[in-house]
């Protein structure tokens, strides 16, 4: 490990300073290509089904713009803030790094909640999962990434947590960067979602 | 390599990236709903901006050029692209008779 301590010199951010953690975030990275073939077969399976609609709704009864554009700006400007957390934690400032991570945390759940209603307002029309291949393939597709956001909620309460428990070190760094991965990631997916879910189903 | 942002006191890299996204955001709503295209052209523009902005999550949120291994986060990536484009066109395509 001498050698890796020299190479990792004191001019790195703090989440590169060890191998062990860089090799930590390249593998977060090979998880997040897997996550992306995960969801690609979702896409796969809703692109090919959504015109399937049997006697439910179609996309264009369902889908209203608004609450979409709602979704879409909260995880869009939670990604944004997420990504200045990091900024502050390579400026070594952990005031700021808590409050960007809480304002992220606070947009997720502004998030969840507008999908939860637009998913209970759905039922509540009579398009439920079991409606037709349109709206299982929607479900599922659209519920796994919800669920992906729930759980980012959840992991970024413990890091904050272990922030307020243990401060800068190269191991919270890691954790930190890690977690902001995988919440730009699911923007990434939700860019997605809203092209070729909403805005299609909204043209077609 | 790359890593020199920690010096910075602003976060240009991050407003520049967040605005950009925001205006692909509402061009593709445009499209889609205000455009009058043919829907050909209206999906092409707008999964062509989804990709655009995708990148730009990649290189100016999730730094992924950086460090040692940023080639290697790279080429994963790009390899993930690749897949991903593969079984949903394929899908598309060999199920086309449904659509």
């Amino acid at each position: 490990m001498a050698e890796a301590a020299h190479q990792y010199d004191e001019t790195m951010p703090l989440e590169y300073r060890t191998e062990e953690s860089r090799l930590n975030i390249l593998g977060f990275w090979i998880f997040l290509g897997a996550e992306v073939v995960l969801f690609a077969t979702l896409f796969a399976t809703y692109l090919v089904l959504f015109q399937r609609t049997g006697s439910g709704p179609t996309t264009s009864d369902l889908f209203e713009i608004k609450d979409v554009m709602i979704e879409t700006l909260l995880l869009l400007t939670s990604s944004f803030t997420c990504g200045l957390a990091v900024f502050e934690m390579r400026r070594r400032r952990l005031s700021g790094l808590l409050t960007w991570l809480l304002v992220t945390l606070l947009l997720g759940a502004g998030f969840i909640t507008f999908e939860i209603r637009e998913f209970i307002h759905y039922v509540h029309e009579g398009a439920t999962i079991q409606t037709s291949a349109f709206l299982s393939s929607f479900f599922v597709l659209v519920g796994t990434h919800g669920a992906h956001v729930s759980l980012g909620i959840c992991w970024m309460i413990l890091i904050i947590i272990q922030l307020l428990q243990r401060g800068f070190t190269p191991r919270t760094a890691r954790k930190v960067f890690i977690v902001s991965l995988y919440w730009h990631f699911l923007d990434v997916v939700w860019i997605f979602i809203f092209t070729l879910v909403y805005l299609t189903g909204m043209v077609m | 390599m790359g890593a020199n942002h920690h010096h910075e006191t602003f976060p240009w890299k991050h407003i520049v990236g967040f605005i950009l996204s925001l205006v692909l955001t509402f061009i593709a709503l445009w499209v889609a709903l205000s455009s009058g295209w043919t829907i050909k052209a209206i999906l092409g523009v707008i999964v062509t901006l989804a990709v655009l902005q995708a990148a730009l999550q990649l290189f100016m949120f999730m730094h992924m050029t950086e460090s040692d291994s940023g080639r290697v986060q790279t080429i994963n990536m790009l390899y993930s692209f690749f897949i991903a484009v593969v079984v949903v066109a394929g899908s598309i395509w060999v199920m086309w008779f449904v659509l």
